[in-house]
């Protein structure tokens, strides 16, 4: 691991100043991936600013009858909250089905969404890798892909967002709220949140250096049925192949964001619009433009059966 | 990058701990620093409770939380396996919670209270979990033992403090300790000598339930 100092700041103030002012400044929170990548020399921070004690730990509800969950909420304590559990089902089950106990202590909900991609070549130092290394290559693509994306790729970069977390933020429309150094703040859809690779795979998410992710909001609750299905190769403490989450309502309609494909939690209005017409119509619009390799061509079918599992669980 | 040789060596040298290897490495680590990093900023004093006794140290910003128990304080039952976040050997309770003493630095647990092994239970009292999991023959090799009881002891909490699991069919439910519910909870904690189905039995034992 490279040496950094380290701070703790008083504020979000200046925690977000003091990330603008320096380019090798990142902000640690649960630190479980961070950390992980540190030792690998894959992330190289040269100063670590410590937003675990800024008063971000709440949930609290929104005027509009919706939640607000504070960046450094960690994910134990989100998925056990009783409002999430009743009103958004789906957030508590896509939680549950990522990392383990342990795991889920420490990590955070801002931390999540940030995460960083679980393709082996991106881990792997002595492989060329166009989002580790810019301009060095894309090992993934004549190599392993199994568990990497079908749709958004590029010829720079197919890797996947290891997110399961996000996938239920994406279905229930949540809002990220962030403060930048100028004392500034925005709410970005997630929807925008994280960008496709396209020829700059490095660049993950639309957040300006040192802007920090104060909170999550999430609009009032989507009612239905809200199912996570989460396909892996084990029963437990596995990234997804292929995640589906949903809201389906009485009627059929509803929304569904599918992991495990593509370089950030997948949604299509179209997909949506067809999915009282079945899973095979609803996969066929999420699936749209698909490059899969030889090794993970396997998910197209995957994403279509995933789909229709779970629709038949929310017709009960 | 440091070659995986390198890595070794410094493993090693800190093993041995000497005043000369550490201002090594440290030389080493500064010719990488890009900013005005100085070897006064790369390291920083913190003070938490081990086992309900106050420590105060002053360590390298890089040292995991896992490295400052085995290196500097002496508390070897806390095991290293993957150093990843992967195996759960490491596992150890801050504040009461469990999590991976190798994914967290030291420096960042200013006034908590960290919980290992040794704090548990000791050979003249073990911990009721220490004491089932040797009458079931809840291990073979041993090394993954601590992290798996220090593992169980937060996880059994977790089900009494209502935090549901990937299985837990009912969120709205009180949730119940089930041996499949032991299985999903503990899957953070590898054991490569395969002895899972005596640690459920184990800990089955202690929540005071049959498997």
């Amino acid at each position: 691991m490279r040496a950094f100092s380290y701070e703790r700041p008083a504020s979000i103030e200046a925690a977000a100043q003091a990330a603008a002012g320096m380019d090798g400044a990142k902000f640690i929170a649960g630190g479980t991936n961070l950390l992980d990548l540190m030792k690998l020399e894959i992330e190289r921070p040269t100063h670590l600013i410590d937003v675990n004690r800024l008063g971000l730990d709440r949930i609290e509800a929104t005027p509009e009858g919706g939640l607000r969950i504070g960046a450094l909420v960690r994910n134990t304590d989100l998925a056990a909250d009783e409002r999430v559990r009743r009103d958004y089902a789906l957030l508590s089950r896509a939680l549950l089905a990522g990392a383990s106990g342990q795991l889920r202590n420490r990590a955070t909900t801002a931390g999540n969404l940030l995460q960083r991609t679980r393709c082996p070549y991106f881990y792997d130092t002595n492989q060329p890798c166009n989002k580790r290394l810019p301009g060095s290559g894309c090992s993934a693509l004549a190599g392993f892909s199994r568990p990497l994306a079908v749709v958004g790729v590029s010829d720079a970069c197919i890797a996947s967002h290891p997110s399961d977390m996000a996938v239920a933020m994406r279905a229930l429309d949540a809002v990220v709220e962030t403060v930048r150094a100028d004392g500034t703040t925005r709410s970005i859809p997630i929807a925008d949140l994280h960008r496709l690779p396209g020829d700059t795979p490095h660049i993950e998410h639309v957040l300006e250096q040192g802007e920090l992710i104060t909170a999550v909001i999430l609009p009032k609750p989507a009612g239905g049925k809200q199912i996570y299905r989460k396909v892996r190769d084990r029963a437990s403490y596995a990234f997804a192949l292929v995640a589906v989450g949903a809201v389906v309502q009485p009627d059929g309609t509803g929304r569904v964001a599918i992991g495990g494909i593509a370089p950030k939690p997948w949604r299509k209005e179209a997909a949506d619009a067809e999915l009282p017409n079945g899973a095979k119509a609803a996969a066929a619009k999420l699936l749209e433009g698909a490059r899969p390799t030889d090794d993970n061509a396997f998910k197209l079918t995957l994403v279509e059966r995933a789909l229709s599992a779970v629709l038949s669980e929310a017709r009960g | 990058m440091q070659s995986p040789g390198a890595i070794e060596i410094s493993r090693r040298d800190l093993l041995a701990a000497s005043a000369a290897t550490v201002t090594v490495v440290s030389a080493h680590s500064l010719s990488h620093a890009q900013t005005k990093a100085t070897t006064e900023s790369q390291s920083t004093k913190v003070t938490f409770k081990v086992n309900g006794e106050s420590r105060e140290l002053r360590l390298d910003n890089r040292t995991s939380l896992l490295d400052a128990l085995r290196e500097h304080l002496h508390l070897t039952g806390t095991k290293k396996g993957c150093d990843h976040g992967q195996c759960g050997a490491c596992t150890v309770l801050i504040d009461g919670r469990r999590a991976n003493a190798c994914l967290t630095l030291a420096v960042m647990h200013e006034g908590d209270s960290i919980t290992t092994l040794e704090g548990l239970g000791q050979p003249e009292n073990l911990h009721p979990m220490q004491a089932a999991f040797v009458k079931h023959d809840g291990f073979q090799c041993g090394y993954c033992t601590p992290g798996q009881i220090c593992s169980s002891v937060a996880m059994l909490e977790e089900i009494r403090a209502n935090i549901p699991s990937h299985v837990t069919r009912d969120l709205t439910a009180p949730a119940e300790i089930t041996s499949d519910e032991i299985r999903e909870r503990m899957s953070g904690n590898i054991c490569r000598c395969g002895a899972y189905s005596n640690i459920v039995e184990a800990i089955t034992e202690v929540a005071g339930r049959k498997a």
